[in-house]
C-alpha cells in the first residue's frame, strides 16, 4: 500500500530543512523531507558558510537582514544543544574599478534604506579592518560588521532537528524520482523506496530541481555550475572580516575553527552537473588570495571540494508557486547565496504554502518572472 | 582515575581533538553515518583527513549497529593528499 503524506519536501538541505521546521511550527501535520543522500550532501554542505546583508536587490538585502537577525537568535529559536557558530566579523567588499565604485554606492543607498549597518571605507580604513589586506590598485570598499559566517552542518542539524521535534519525518538516503500530477494537481512523489500520495510538493533539491520539475512537464530555468573552494589548516584568528572581491571573483574568510575558507567564481565554467575538484583551483586560488592577503601564503591548504550553484537568468531564487498545478511549490534557484538567506526563506515559504499573508511580499521571486521577462539582476554575487 | 574519565581523555581524531565519547555520543543520538560524523563533529576534515580516526570510528559505527566493517561506507578522500603551502601552490619562491 501507498503511503501518504500532508507535505512532501524534496530536499534534504538548509532550504528544506527550514522550510520542514516553519511549516511544522505553525502546526502543519504529517510532513516528509525526503533526502537523496544525507542532509547537506548538496549545495548546503558545499558553500562557503558565508553569511550577509550586503546585496545589491532591495529583495535580496531584505532576505538577508531578515535572515541575519534570526541567525543571531537560531541556537535559542530552535533549542539547539550545540552551536552554529555563528560569528559577525563582517564583510568587507573590495573594488577595483570605478563601475564597481559606482554599483558599490548604489548599493549602500538600498541597503541604508533599509537599516543595513554599512559604509563606504576607503584603502586605508580597510586596512585598518583587515591589517594584511594588500590595497595595491584598491580603490575603496564598503563594510559590514553584521555581516559574518554560521557554519551549514550545524545549521542544517539544529533545523533538522527542531522540525523532527515537530514530528516531522526526515528519509535520508531516499530518491525522489519523479513528481506525479494529474489534472492539474500534484498528486504524490515517486521514490526510490516506493509512492508517497500527497497533495504538495516542496521542491528545493538545489540544481536537481530542474530534472524533478521536467517529470511533469515543468521547464525550470536552472543552470548548475561548478564552484571549488579549499580550506587551511587552522591558525590564531588573525582575520575578522570575510574578504570579497567581485574584480577576482573570490571571497575568503576565516572562521571561528580558525581555517581560512575561500572560493572563486570562474565565468568559463561549463554548465553542467560536474563536482570534481580540479587542480586549477588551487593554483588560480593561491595565487589570486596571496595576492590580495599576502600573509596567507604560509598557510597550509588541508582540503578543498567543489558544490554546485543552481543558477537563474537573474541569479535570484525561485519562491512560491507554479500557477496551473496546484500543491506545486518551489524554493529554488538560489545562485550561490541560499544558505545565508534560509532561515527567512523557510518562514516565507511556510507562509505561502499555507496560504497566509508572507511577511513581506515574494512575488517578485515568482517562477512567472521569467516568461514575463520581470527579471531583477542581482549585482553583487560571485 | 575512574574508568569514565579515562573514556574521556581517549582522544580519537587528534587532528580535531575530538574524544571517543563525543563520536558516543552522536552514535548514540542515532548518527551512525560517517558523512554525518564528519560535518558534525570534523573528525576526518583535519591535515590528515581521517587517516587515524577513520578506521577507528568505522570499528565504532560497526560496534553500534551491528554491520560488519566492511559495509560501513567510507567518506570522499579530498586532494591534495598531504597540507601544501598556499604560496607553494602559488608558484612563489615559498618552499620551505
Amino acid at each position: 500500500m501507498n503511503r501518504t503524506a500532508d507535505y512532501v519536501i524534496v530536499g534534504g538541505g538548509v532550504i528544506g530543512c527550514s522550510i520542514a521546521y516553519n511549516l511544522a511550527k505553525k502546526g502543519a501535520k504529517n510532513i516528509v523531507l525526503i533526502e537523496k543522500k544525507y542532509l547537506t550532501s548538496g549545495a548546503t554542505g558545499r558553500c562557503g558558510a558565508g553569511v550577509r546583508m550586503q546585496f545589491g536587490t532591495e529583495t535580496n538585502c531584505l532576505l538577508a537582514k531578515n535572515s541575519i537577525e534570526m541567525f543571531e537568535h537560531l541556537e535559542e529559536e530552535l533549542d539547539y544543544p550545540g552551536s552554529i557558530e555563528f560569528k559577525q566579523g563582517g564583510y568587507l567588499l573590495l573594488a577595483y574599478t570605478e563601475k564597481m565604485v559606482e554599483q558599490f554606492h548604489k548599493n549602500l543607498g538600498v541597503q541604508h534604506k533599509l537599516g543595513i549597518p554599512s559604509r563606504w571605507v576607503t584603502p586605508e580604513e580597510a586596512k585598518e579592518i583587515v591589517p594584511h589586506l594588500n590595497t595595491q590598485g584598491l580603490l575603496g570598499a564598503t563594510f559590514c560588521g553584521k555581516d559574518g559566517h554560521c557554519n551549514p552542518f550545524k545549521t542544517t542539524d539544529a533545523y533538522a532537528r527542531a522540525a523532527q521535534h515537530l514530528g516531522v519525518e526526515i528519509m535520508t538516503y531516499t530518491e525522489v524520482t519523479r513528481l506525479l500530477a494529474r489534472d492539474g494537481k500534484i498528486t504524490g512523489v515517486e521514490t526510490s523506496k516506493g509512492i508517497i500520495e500527497t497533495p504538495a510538493v516542496v521542491l528545493c533539491a538545489g540544481a536537481y530541481s530542474r530534472d524533478l520539475a521536467a517529470t511533469i512537464g515543468i521547464d525550470l530555468p536552472l543552470t548548475p555550475e561548478r564552484h571549488q573552494i579549499l580550506v587551511t589548516e587552522p591558525v590564531e584568528m588573525m582575520q575578522g572580516p570575510m574578504v570579497m572581491s567581485f574584480y577576482h571573483g573570490l571571497y575568503c574568510q576565516q572562521v571561528p575553527h580558525g581555517s581560512f575558507i575561500m572560493g572563486l567564481g570562474d565565468p568559463n565554467e561549463p554548465k553542467e552537473y560536474n563536482q570534481n575538484s580540479s587542480w586549477q583551483f588551487l593554483h588560480e586560488m593561491a595565487a589570486k588570495a596571496t595576492f590580495i592577503l599576502p600573509p596567507l601564503a604560509n598557510l597550509r591548504v588541508v582540503r578543498q571540494w567543489a558544490g554546485l550553484y543552481d543558477l537563474t537568468p537573474d541569479r535570484q531564487q525561485i519562491l512560491g508557486s507554479v500557477p496551473g498545478i496546484e500543491g506545486f511549490h518551489l524554493a529554488a534557484g538560489f545562485s550561490g547565496h541560499g544558505f545565508m538567506i534560509a532561515p527567512m526563506t523557510g518562514k516565507l515559504m511556510a507562509e505561502h504554502i499555507l496560504g497566509e499573508e508572507t511577511s513581506f511580499p515574494i512575488s517578485m521571486f515568482d517562477f512567472t518572472r521569467f516568461e514575463r521577462g520581470d527579471l531583477y539582476v542581482e549585482p553583487s554575487v560571485v | 582515575m575512574c574508568e569514565a574519565n579515562q573514556k574521556d581523555l581517549t582522544i580519537i581524531c587528534r587532528c580535531e581533538d575530538i574524544t571517543v565519547d563525543e563520536v558516543r555520543a552522536y552514535i548514540e543520538q542515532g548518527v551512525t553515518d560517517l558523512e554525518q560524523l564528519k560535518r558534525l563533529l570534523r573528525v576526518g576534515m583535519g591535515p590528515c583527513q581521517g587517516r587515524t580516526c577513520t578506521p577507528l570510528i568505522v570499528n565504532e559505527l560497526a560496534r553500534a549497529t551491528g554491520r560488519p566493517v566492511r559495509e560501513i561506507p567510507l567518506t570522499v578522500f579530498r586532494q591534495p593528499t598531504t597540507p601544501v603551502k598556499l604560496g607553494v601552490l602559488a608558484g612563489g619562491t615559498d618552499h620551505e
